[in-house]
């Protein structure tokens, strides 16, 4: 049996941004990317049974779907949600997406389009703005990075606007304060958010063995310590078995760089 | 009726300088067959709308495409098309870069007859930036919301492949998902479809089986059989994508003449020519389709 010393960073993390859907109620819950399907999986396995799920393909699923090849498991529908009512639920708003950015600013501005400052010529091309534009103005987002550095967590502004931030300068004339809704952060060094005052970034929790100063260090703009900020808790054991059982061939363990242990400094 | 023609009578009612958009969603049910006689021919000039897969990257690759209007470009296992990339990165091609919503918005304006359709969808975000021409209106009603009046995007000519077909242009889309084929045939004034299976008529008892029609035959100019005819791209339920295919031609895009091997070693022949380059249609047919 496991214990709550024995897991991953991945699964660490996978547990912190799993609560990013505390509270939802009923909704569409879409983690794109392994760590954050894994995180909406485990959440609506524990806390969170309003959570409303897709096999990654077309279908609403009332149990997750393990990743990768499935053996002899048969995903079992409850519902049929192509594309096009997926635009339908984003734009209703009743859907909770956690997303993996290449560059964000200091206002929660998110780039996934291209680098670089000519966009008819860009230095690199990357996927485009994808559906961010309208998740960003319809729903609320959370994000994980793998990496936290400064290249991913920009001192100035992203170089494409893909999801729009509380860069107010950018919102339409008269947009209500409620235009863009931000969740959590969560990173392979900390959980933050843009709750600070006037939507600053604050650090809600540090991964264990991180100090705030590292985490500062790879920021690209300033960070505010929340009040209580805490060391980011550990998995429960059952929490890591639920993982271990969504996540058979150990996709987690490619996503962040060596696969660190939970406890980094224990390694 | 009888709509059938084949390929190259439909690249030979295609012209030059034309805006032409593509079915189907990344590396899923593309009607690619189509697009490897446009790139057989001397088309060129070209707007391409479409939610891109390896059609996109092959027609930027033969220098067909003067402007691309996308929701995304993705080989999906390959996030970035490699020779989209590159078409990009030389600032080759024009773009219109869109929202994936805002496509379907503008192809739905198209197919409504109206000059735009209203969201909040682009606001705030580099959209608006990078399509200077879009233009934003104000609600009328009492909330005075300002709201982007995205553009109707009308295509001269609509490509979609299709699962079965009849003489008559009725059709049937199997898979898990229908796209958006529907919205680019309704914003086309010529729509173009490509079969798996091309038969007598589709008529059929069992009215369920109906739902998987997503366009009336009004809509369908013509039909050509072309069994095997997305290769490399999924066509549910009949074959997967070709991965191995998919990252040969990806890693041609690293070579200094790698299209004109590619092109040359798969597309200058017929489409039978192709199928056996590929494996032959035994191997396509074995194809699994992924799992995710």
């Amino acid at each position: 049996m496991t214990t709550t010393n024995d897991f991953t960073l991945a699964e660490l993390v996978i547990a912190a941004g799993a609560e990013a859907w505390r509270g939802d109620g009923e909704l569409l819950a879409t983690g794109i990317g392994p760590l954050p399907r894994l995180a909406a999986g485990l959440a609506k396995m524990t806390f969170a049974p309003g959570l409303q799920l897709t096999d990654g393909e077309a279908f609403l699923v009332e149990e997750p779907v393990p990743l990768g090849p499935r053996g002899d498991y048969r995903p079992k529908y409850t519902g049929w949600m192509p594309y096009g009512r997926v635009f339908d639920s984003v734009w209703s708003g009743r859907r909770h997406a956690m997303v993996t950015p290449v560059q964000v600013d200091r206002w929660g501005q998110t780039n996934i389009s291209a680098l670089g400052p000519d966009f008819q010529r860009p230095k690199v091309a990357l996927l485009g703005v994808r559906g961010f534009p309208g998740n960003s103005v319809s729903h609320k987002n959370s994000m994980f990075l793998p990496n936290h550095s400064q290249r991913a967590f920009v001192e100035g502004e992203v170089d494409v606007i893909a999801s729009v931030g509380f860069n107010k300068a950018r919102w339409p004339a008269g947009a209500g304060d409620d235009f863009v809704q931000l969740g959590i952060v969560v990173t392979d060094l900390c959980v933050f958010d843009f709750n600070g005052p006037d939507h600053a970034a604050q650090v809600l929790s540090l991964h264990p063995g991180v100090t705030f100063d590292a985490v500062q260090a790879a920021t690209g703009f300033p960070l505010l310590r929340s009040t209580g900020m805490h060391e980011t808790p550990p998995p429960s054991a059952q929490q890591v078995a639920l993982i271990r059982r969504l996540d058979p061939h150990d996709v987690r363990a490619s996503v962040i760089k060596g696969n660190p242990p939970g406890i980094r400094s224990a390694a | 009726m009888n709509k059938e023609k084949s390929l190259k009578a439909v690249v030979a009612e295609l012209r030059n300088g034309m805006t032409i958009g593509i079915g189907g969603w990344g590396p899923r049910r593309k009607p690619m067959a189509l697009i490897r006689e446009i790139l057989r021919s001397d088309l060129k000039d070209l707007t391409i709308v479409a939610y891109g897969g390896p059609e996109v990257g092959m027609l930027c690759a033969a220098g067909k495409v003067r402007k691309l209007v996308y929701g995304f470009v993705s080989l999906d296992v390959i996030p970035i098309e490699p020779y989209f990339r590159r078409a990009r990165q030389a600032g080759a091609v024009a773009v219109s870069e869109l929202d994936e919503g805002l496509l379907v918005l503008g192809l739905r304006a198209a197919g409504h007859n109206v000059p735009f359709a209203v969201t909040r969808v682009g606001l705030g975000s580099s959209v608006m930036t990078n399509n200077p021409e879009f233009k934003t209106v104000r609600s009328p009603y009492g909330d005075g919301e300002e709201l982007l009046a995205m553009p109707a995007i009308k295509l001269d000519a609509a490509l979609i492949h299709v699962s079965r077909a009849d003489p008559n242009g009725n059709t049937l889309t199997f898979g898990p998902d229908p796209y958006f084929d529907d919205l680019f045939a309704r914003a086309a004034a010529r729509v173009y479809v490509t079969t798996e299976e091309f038969v007598d008529t589709i008529a059929s008892e069992n009215p369920e089986e109906m739902k998987s029609n997503l366009i009336e035959p009004y809509l369908v100019t013509c039909v050509v059989p072309a069994p095997l005819g997305a290769h490399p791209t999924i066509s549910h339920y009949a074959y997967g994508w070709d991965l191995d295919h998919l990252k040969a031609y990806a890693a041609s895009a690293g070579e200094a003449d790698g299209w004109q091997a590619y092109f040359d070693k798969y597309l200058a022949g017929d489409e039978a020519g192709y199928i056996a380059s590929v494996g032959g249609a035994n191997h396509i047919r074995a194809l699994p389709i992924p799992t995710f």
